[in-house]
């Protein structure tokens, strides 16, 4: 089937990025996961489209994006509540609809989270690098020349006729997450956590931190009660893997919260958020507050069998 | 100082880091690179990602498919049978670099912190078959070790907010390239011509962890001339 252009993007928005589910098997070579920070939004997006639930979608952030649609598509937006409207009528997040050809989808700014999902039924006709449409900023490279959108940029997707009959789709009202800025996550301790005291993990846990303004794909800095590493402990580790939900403690004592956009630090890891909680850290702003929760492995794994649940039975078709 | 066993350090639950001795040194990290290999030749299903580094693997994996204490036993099993495992030949890459002046910056401040000629730097940078112990921070990037003692450098106290492409450090006893422009605080000392990082390439980096690399002094009118 030839590819049109489909999508074009009037405004980006603060920023807005293509990424799917990330772009595994090549961290030997350096190269991290990218990808979605939310995939529980990106995936039920996908599965309200009627695309495989790992496809790559527009993730918008705070400032959503406009663009216009050049065919008829079937979108849905999930993720962030970023009031999204149609020809600045509102229109329903977590359901799908017809964007019409000629049709402006824009966001009025943000009421609560802070990424959302636009899904777009088809298949975005833009190279695979590594495995994987991911945009990696740092690096530059996936995605749309390696780059944020930008006014002007042109979409092609195939396959967007198939799609049209997915319009109507929603989830099951009670899934609807609710991102209201002050956020629990579950830890697992460790990998490092033998090198602080009980009192700095008590701290640690016992604390109400602030979501620092720096953050961004990289990270989610916070500020609040800091960490104090054992005395007999130096300031850096050799460097070794890291994973997203790492929470590192640099010098400096105050958490770092580290998201899929490297795969090496050379700072101690006091503990990291459990899988189920993962998807969270997309929707962190600044300003919002965050504590940790403990939980064992099997709490953690019981956790994530109940996301999985809700993934796979949410949308109803 | 190789462990007898490995540690094996939880990191959530869906990674676990293979820790295998302490400190850095070739022998460790030979041992991490074997024991890649024999994971990455077992094909282990639910395993997402391998990074090795300087004294550890991370084994990234997927909780859905295998259990953390399946893991842990694939893990042990392969570890026992490691000694038969054979690790190919290191090959030796070699990367030309112009030294100094705009590609340098730092060349002249190490030069004068060490109390030697900038030539000096250079001889002693260009001298040693440097092993690559870690591709990290950013893809591509190799971690090479270590640097003649006498041109050990810290970091600079206020890192740049942009290094270009193909810059050359040092930091403490470690020498590095960086493949694509990012901020950093290396001691910046010169610049390849040669392409690091290719996300369309097969395999898309130039310098793999396990190879070895060594300098080259070239001009800058080699820089500039330079093809692949």
């Amino acid at each position: 089937m030839a590819a049109v252009d489909t999508i074009e993007v009037l405004s980006p928005g603060l920023q807005t990025t293509i990424q799917d589910r990330g772009r595994f098997g090549f961290g030997r070579y350096g190269v991290p996961p990218s990808g979605a920070l939310d995939t529980f939004s990106l995936r039920i997006a996908n599965r309200l489209v009627d695309n495989f639930e790992d496809q790559a979608c527009l993730e918008t952030t705070l400032m959503g994006l406009r663009l216009r649609a050049l065919n008829d598509v079937c979108i849905a937006i999930t993720g962030a509540h970023l009031r999204p409207q149609v020809d600045n009528n509102p229109l329903k997040m977590w359901h799908s609809h017809v964007l019409k050809k000629d049709q402006i989808l824009s966001f009025a700014g943000p009421e609560s989270g802070c990424r959302a999902y636009v899904a777009i039924g088809g298949k975005l006709k833009i190279l695979p690098l590594l495995g994987s449409l991911s945009t990696n900023l740092p690096a530059g490279f996936g995605g749309v020349e390696g780059r944020a959108l930008q006014k002007g940029d042109m979409l092609q997707i195939e396959s967007t006729q198939l799609k049209l009959a997915a319009a109507g789709r929603k989830i099951n009202a009670q899934w609807i997450p609710n991102y209201h800025g002050t956020w629990t996550l579950r830890i697992l301790w460790g990998p490092q956590d033998m090198d602080f005291t009980d009192e700095a993990k008590g701290i640690f846990t016992h604390s109400r931190y602030t979501v620092a303004s720096q953050s961004d794909r990289t990270g989610i800095r916070l500020d609040g009660a800091r960490i104090e590493r054992k005395n007999d402990t130096a300031e850096s580790i050799i460097s070794e893997g890291l994973v997203a939900g790492a929470i590192q403690v640099p010098g400096d004592g105050k958490p770092i919260i580290v998201l899929g956009e490297t795969v090496t630090g050379g700072y101690r890891k006091i503990a990291t958020v459990i899988s189920a909680d993962l998807p969270l850290l997309g929707q962190i702003k600044p300003g919002d507050k965050v504590q940790f929760e403990p939980v064992a492995i099997d709490g953690a794994q019981q956790a994530l069998l109940k996301m999985e649940e809700r993934i796979n039975t949410a949308v109803q078709v | 100082m190789l462990y007898r066993k490995p540690k094996i350090r939880l990191m959530g639950d869906r990674a676990v880091l293979v820790e295998l001795g302490e400190g850095i040194s070739p022998g460790i990290n030979q041992k991490v690179r074997a024991l890649y290999s024999g994971l990455a030749t077992h094909g282990i299903k639910g395993i997402q990602d391998l990074v090795p580094s300087y004294r550890s693997l991370m084994v990234v994996y997927n909780p859905l498919v295998i259990s953390l204490d399946s893991l842990e036993s694939r893990l042990n099993e392969i570890w026992d049978s490691l000694d038969n495992t054979r690790q190919p030949d290191s090959r030796i890459v070699e990367i030309p670099v112009v030294y100094g002046d705009q590609y340098g910056p730092d060349l002249e401040w190490i030069a004068d912190y060490h109390n030697m000629s900038p030539q000096e730097v250079i001889r002693l940078h260009t001298q040693p078959v440097y092993q690559v112990y870690l591709i990290g921070f950013m893809p591509g990037y190799p971690y090479l070790g270590e640097v003649p003692d006498e041109i050990v450098t810290p970091r600079r106290k206020t890192p740049r907010t942009h290094v270009p492409a193909g810059s050359v450090g040092i930091a403490q006893k470690q020498t590095g390239i960086y493949p694509v422009a990012s901020p950093g605080g290396w001691q910046i000392i010169g610049r390849t011509p040669v392409k690091l990082f290719d996300p369309r390439g097969e395999p898309p980096c130039l310098i793999e962890m396990g190879d070895r690399v060594k300098f080259f002094n070239i001009t800058e009118q080699e820089l500039l001339e330079w093809r692949p």
